[in-house]
């Protein structure tokens, strides 16, 4: 039982994560390498909010949303705006850099030592019994239940609001959907801060759960197979991609070694671009137009 | 993408040895002359320091030089190549070996090398651009945890230290002899690389680089061609890695992790994507940068509360002008040098004739 709740919370995880590579690659095909480092920002950005409302739990967490907000715009903006038009792999290549720039940036801040906002906050992390003797954080609950709730409002978002439907339009077709009138730079921008935003969301609750340290992007990249195992353009996919890679993970940590848990996600990763490199709901001709 | 030098005016080839020569005009043989005294000279005037530093340059280049030929004239860009590096210098044992000599490794350690170049090499068959680079990635962290289990495996908890080597009676361990051997490894692989791609392959690498189906069409194995280019590469990287292995007397798992990649990547990006002469530049700049910041920083006031920081500072400097080169020169280094060698050719004019001075 406790491997099951184990599973369903590092599949949240990796899907939270997840999903803000697919909204980035689906709206821009831009394969945003930096996002651990983002979401790494948005955990120590809470800090920073709740040395100043210490004690108001809620507004430091929306002044560490509204500000991861405004970091995913920033950087589009001042950034990634610069590298349309440019090969795919030079942007990639950019948020590579951003990365090893965000991560000078926030140990030159805060230091490279572990922190804890949940104690900055003074909230507590009590742990919940479930059926079946499983044991469960409450920040872990916390984040399977931001999960659920980012995908629901994601799949709303995408499909019945109007500037849903303009982002998918901008990833379908960019040409045609400038010709319509669409603001590609803002559907591009509106794409990187929505995507930064979960991605803050899953470092904040992660950082709540057990602490910060600098080590976190790392976490961010191995969410990464999960978003290709499910197909990089697809949200759905994502989801069944964390679940698939955060089962194999811990499976095989609980049975064979625990070592391996950094390589696990990458084996499925390897094995899934042998077999169907554009993932479980992914397009097909993607392979072709990267 | 290959462009012949700029040379002087009124300088024709009349047979097929000319052309082939790797140094034609006579400035280019003084030049070349001068560069081997000032290199070979300058062991014996550098500190000890210095003479470090310039190792390290030699081997970061013979590192930049494998990725760009894998990278700068095939396909795809494959990036992290550089962790069968690393799996190379856990490969081997080196208790039982102090008494074999360096031709014993050379001989056997380019050959895993060129195992694990082929496997590396095999995603390539399928996968192309992002997801070829993706692979890598993931062949990556497969390697280092391959690499890590050796080690623990073995029993060595932090790292394995590797005796100096010997050749022939001589043993190799003052910086003034490792110097002249990386210098001449760096120049070995660099003339091996210009042949290369000035031959049937580099030939080849250039058209399925182009166009693929083309390529096909012209009669070239794609197949093999993708995959002869994973395996020269990694072998050159892997001579690298023992090369490092030895120079530094230690191999330890931490040293190659994610950033080396991302720094080899980075040699290449700065240096200027698809030139030989890029892969140098930008080797020698990346492995300077730490080194020139910290005594950038020492200019400073306040250095004390800074130095605990130094490895941060170093980071998001180096982020900062990965960023500034992919945006604003993404020729690279060797833009640079081209920009200002066009404006002596062309002075007094501004700009190449649109036929083109060269093509």
């Amino acid at each position: 039982m406790q491997l099951v709740v184990n599973i369903v919370v590092l599949a949240s995880i990796y899907a939270l994560i997840a999903c803000g590579y697919v909204l980035i690659y689906r709206v821009s095909r831009v394969l945003n390498l930096a996002h651990g480092e983002l979401m790494m920002l948005g955990a120590y950005l809470l800090l920073a909010t709740a040395s100043l409302f210490s004690g108001h739990l809620a507004m430091a967490l929306a002044a560490a949303a509204l500000l991861s907000l405004l970091t995913g715009a920033l950087v589009y903006v001042f950034l990634m705006r610069k590298m349309t038009g440019e090969m795919v792999l030079a942007a990639i290549l950019t948020t590579v850099a951003l990365g090893i720039l965000i991560r000078g940036v926030v140990v030159l801040i805060w230091s490279a030592q572990q922190q804890y906002p949940a104690v900055a906050l003074g909230v507590a992390n009590p742990s919940l019994s479930l059926l079946g003797g499983a044991r469960i954080s409450i920040w872990s609950l916390a984040l399977v239940l931001t999960n659920l709730a980012v995908y629901c409002g994601l799949f709303l978002f995408l499909n019945f609001s109007r500037w849903g439907m303009r982002m998918r339009a901008a990833g379908q077709n960019p040409l045609l959907a400038a010709q319509r009138g669409i603001n590609l730079h803002g559907v591009y921008a509106l794409a990187w801060s929505l995507s930064t935003l979960t991605g803050a969301l899953a470092g904040i609750l992660m950082a709540l759960d057990s602490g910060l340290t600098t080590s976190m992007p790392v976490i961010g990249l191995k969410a990464f197979p999960a978003a290709l195992v499910g197909g990089l353009d697809s949200l759905a996919g994502a989801l069944l991609g964390a679940l698939i890679v955060a089962s194999a993970e811990v499976l095989l940590i609980y049975y064979v070694d625990p070592l391996l848990s950094d390589v696990v996600p990458f084996l499925v990763l390897i094995a899934m671009l042998i077999v169907r490199p554009w993932g479980l709901f992914g397009t097909r001709e993607e392979l072709d137009r990267v | 993408m290959f462009r012949p030098a700029p040379r002087a005016s009124g300088y024709f080839r009349t047979d097929y040895a000319q052309d082939l020569a790797l140094v034609q005009t006579r400035a280019e043989r003084v030049s070349v002359v001068v560069v081997i005294f000032l290199l070979a000279g300058f062991p014996f005037l550098a500190s000890p320091f210095a003479l470090d530093l310039a190792c390290q340059v030699f081997l970061a280049s013979i590192g930049a030089l494998s990725l760009m030929l894998l990278t700068g004239y095939r396909t795809d860009f494959a990036r992290p190549c550089r962790a069968d590096r690393r799996w190379r210098l856990h490969h081997w044992n080196p208790g039982a070996r102090d008494q074999c000599t360096v031709l014993d490794h050379a001989a056997g350690f380019p050959v895993s090398g060129m195992l694990l170049g082929f496997v590396f090499g095999l995603p390539s068959l399928r996968l192309r651009g992002l997801y070829l680079a993706v692979s890598t990635l993931a062949l990556h962290f497969v390697v280092i945890y391959l690499g890590g289990e050796y080690e623990t495996k073995r029993g060595f908890s932090t790292g394995i230290i590797v005796e100096p080597p010997r050749l022939a009676g001589f043993k190799l361990s003052d910086g003034r002899g490792w110097y002249f051997v990386l210098l001449i490894a760096a120049a070995l692989s660099l003339i091996v690389c210009i042949n290369l791609l000035r031959s049937r392959s580099g030939r080849a690498w250039r058209a399925v680089h182009a166009r693929e189906p083309v390529a096909e069409a012209l009669g070239i194995n794609i197949a093999g061609y993708k995959l002869l280019a994973f395996i020269i590469s990694s072998c050159m990287t892997s001579v690298a890695g023992c090369l490092f292995a030895y120079y530094r007397g230690f191999v330890s798992i931490e040293a190659f992790d994610l950033f080396l990649s991302i720094q080899y990547v980075a040699m290449i990006i700065i240096g200027g994507m698809g030139s030989l002469l890029g892969a140098l530049l930008g080797a020698a700049f990346v492995t300077l940068f730490p080194y020139a910041i910290e005594d950038l920083l020492g200019l400073l006031p306040d250095v004390q509360k800074l130095a605990g920081d130094i490895f941060a500072v170093n980071y998001a400097a180096f982020g900062v002008v990965m960023i500034l080169f992919l945006v604003l020169e993404p020729l690279g280094l060797v833009g640079v040098w081209r920009r200002m060698q066009n404006y002596f050719l062309l002075w007094p004019f501004k700009h190449r004739p649109l036929a083109g001075l060269r093509k």
